[in-house]
């Protein structure tokens, strides 16, 4: 099955999305990254306040499979964090662009190359073979 | 959870026990007060013998082992373990050996350890070995401390990366870390190698060194091995040698001739000790002439009057273990060398490819390959099964134990989706493997005409699919009478 991407979001080669909400971005991981992992069992995310440069890890993402890093696609200071997903985390799996967001931040500028819906989409084709 | 053994504290009653103590021939007195345990026994299950002995009994009849079945778990060498290691083992002159009795009364356990440390260099192409660590990942840790004191002793005070590649084993990296290093991953190739290119982009004056498991873990020979080994010293870094792949290649290639600096030897995999669950590991480690001064002691050595004697290397790192290493398991991986000498250890290798090119052969039209090569010891396929779109690894993986086969490694290495990854290794039989291969092939019919059977499966186990997730989210990791009863309850 396809993954989901929606048309207006950019995303990154490790498979967050961003989305830009006024000065502010909001940030997930993707359906196909949520699909690849399967269950998430237990996530860690930055503190409000903190920094990060683009390409930086800031947090972790369990499932029953696998480990991974976060990585900020783009850089700038957290404003918020999706504290609900402490306690349950299958949001991100259910809606991963919507409930499953991860955190907000006020960008500095700097981004990683961002990949547009179509280049994404043709990304995770070349890895499903 | 009908057939399920009860947990051993539901089958206690107060007062019964297991043991008769003799008449108690002196007078009663009170323990003093320090030496009484604070800690609540209340609980504590109380059982007669027999109640015990059958518990466990029953419990070990629902294991899987590798006196069995067939295990072919990639990565891990579940090879047959031969009992004579073990009447070896249990010889009274090493199993009740002290490791406090000093040199003079442990001759004969330290010429042991002495011709391991020989065996194992000449094996490996090393000047120096240690048997201290307790298994690979410690053999990776003491490996990558010995590179950052060499790069320190040497004034060299900038390197502070280790290159992984993005196949590697979730120890490598997770080493680098433990050593208070920066882990800087690697690409692959589209032929499952090192991506050159980018290990050339990636090395630096900072560069400490590299991590690399060959055979790596898609199976495939690193070929451009001797290349990556140049470019890395070039630029002052050093190479590990992961051995957890090291049953490929025994008596064919040598890691510190293929350039290597540092290597682990599994025993517990490639040397026949048993593990996983079945005994502790055991990853000695060897090295060139150069990081021999930073091995972990201590190490054995033969004094001038022909005696063995213990030592530690003059930079050593220090111990990475108490005493001398997990002994038992020494005593084993040296009887499977002098069992097989030069001729057996290059046949081991040779069948392990050979069975396991044979599984790849038979499997590859139904489960495609992660990259279409000839494999060496173990082969990396894909569960995505042709008109079974629904179906996934981890289903392929469970329906196998109604067919009564140990699940291979799944969903490893993380750069192939949906992974199997498959290792028969030298110790089983053509018989073994058809059977396997039949059990897989009918499996990919299923996949296609009643996927419900995988989805429901195991359906034959004593247990039906395990809730992971929950597991995971809420987990109970201590007896807990309440949490028993809710869980039962689903």
């Amino acid at each position: 099955m396809a993954p989901n991407i929606p048309a207006d979001l950019k995303y990154s080669k490790s498979d967050e999305w961003v989305r830009a909400e006024g000065d502010e971005v909001v940030i997930g991981i993707t359906d196909y990254a949520q699909d690849q992992l399967g269950d998430i069992v237990y996530l860690e995310l930055p503190q409000v306040g903190a920094s990060f440069a683009p390409g930086q890890s800031f947090g972790a993402i369990e499932s029953v499979k696998a480990s991974s890093e976060l990585y900020a696609p783009v850089g700038g200071e957290v404003v918020a964090v999706n504290s609900a997903l402490e306690a349950n985390q299958e949001p991100i799996n259910r809606d991963p662009y919507g409930a499953g967001w991860l955190v907000r931040l006020r960008p500095s500028g700097e981004q990683e190359e961002l990949l547009d819906a179509a280049a994404y989409a043709r990304y995770c084709e070349e890895r499903a073979h | 959870m009908d057939n399920f053994e009860p947990h051993i504290y539901e089958l206690s009653a107060p007062g019964k026990h297991g043991t008769n103590l003799p008449r108690l021939d002196v007078p009663e007195t009170d323990l003093p007060e320090n030496l009484l345990r604070q800690d609540d026994l209340n609980d504590f299950p109380e059982l007669t013998e027999l109640e015990v002995v059958r518990h466990y009994t029953r419990i070990s009849r629902n294991n899987a082992s590798i006196d069995t079945g067939p295990i072919f778990l990639g990565s891990c060498t579940m090879k047959g373990n031969p009992k004579l290691h073990e009447e070896v083992a249990r010889y009274a002159g090493f199993a009740a050996a002290h490791p406090l009795q000093g040199d003079a009364l442990s001759q004969g356990a330290l010429r042991l350890m002495y011709e391991l440390q020989h065996y194992l260099g000449e094996i490996s192409g090393f000047e120096a070995v240690s048997l201290q660590p307790a298994a690979g990942a410690q053999g990776e840790f003491t490996g990558i401390l010995a590179f950052r004191a060499y790069h320190l002793d040497r004034g060299d005070h900038d390197r502070t990366e280790v290159l992984v590649p993005n196949a590697a084993h979730g120890t490598n990296p997770a080493t680098a870390a433990m050593a208070g290093l920066k882990v800087v991953e690697l690409k692959s190739d589209a032929r499952g190698n090192v991506d050159m290119d980018d290990l050339r982009a990636r090395l630096s004056p900072r560069t400490a060194g590299m991590m690399l498991t060959n055979p790596n873990t898609l199976g495939l020979f690193e070929d451009q091995i001797v290349e990556i080994c140049r470019l890395v010293h070039e630029a002052g870094g050093l190479m590990y040698g992961d051995g957890a792949n090291f049953n490929a290649i025994l008596g064919i290639a040598r890691p510190g001739e293929l350039g290597f600096d540092f290597m682990h030897y599994n025993l517990h995999k490639t040397f026949t000790t048993p593990h996983g669950g079945g005994g502790p590991g055991s990853g000695a480690v060897g090295c060139t002439a150069a990081l021999a001064p930073f091995l972990p002691g201590p190490r054995v050595r033969k004094a001038p009057d022909g005696s063995y004697e213990l030592y530690t290397p003059e930079k050593s790192i220090g111990r990475m273990k108490a005493f001398h290493g997990n002994f038992g398991m020494l005593v084993r991986a040296w009887t499977y060398i002098r069992t097989l000498g030069e001729e057996g250890l290059r046949e081991v290798s040779e069948t392990a490819v050979l069975n396991a090119n044979y599984v790849r052969a038979r499997l590859k039209d139904l489960y495609p390959q992660a990259v279409d090569r000839i494999c060496m010891h173990e082969t990396v396929l894909k569960g995505q099964i042709a008109g079974a779109s629904g179906v996934r690894t981890l289903d392929i993986a469970k329906r196998l134990i109604d067919y009564g086969f140990h699940p291979p490694t799944i969903y490893f290495p993380l750069i192939v989706p949906e992974a199997l990854m498959i290792e028969p290794t030298e110790t089983e039989s053509k018989r073994t493997l058809d059977q396997f291969i039949e059990a897989m092939r009918a499996i990919a019919r299923e996949a296609v005409e009643t996927p419900e059977l995988l989805h429901e499966a195991p359906t034959r186990a004593p247990v039906r699919r395990l809730d992971e997730v929950r597991a995971a989210r809420q987990p109970v990791l201590r007896y807990d009478a309440e949490a028993f009863r809710r869980l039962r309850e689903g």
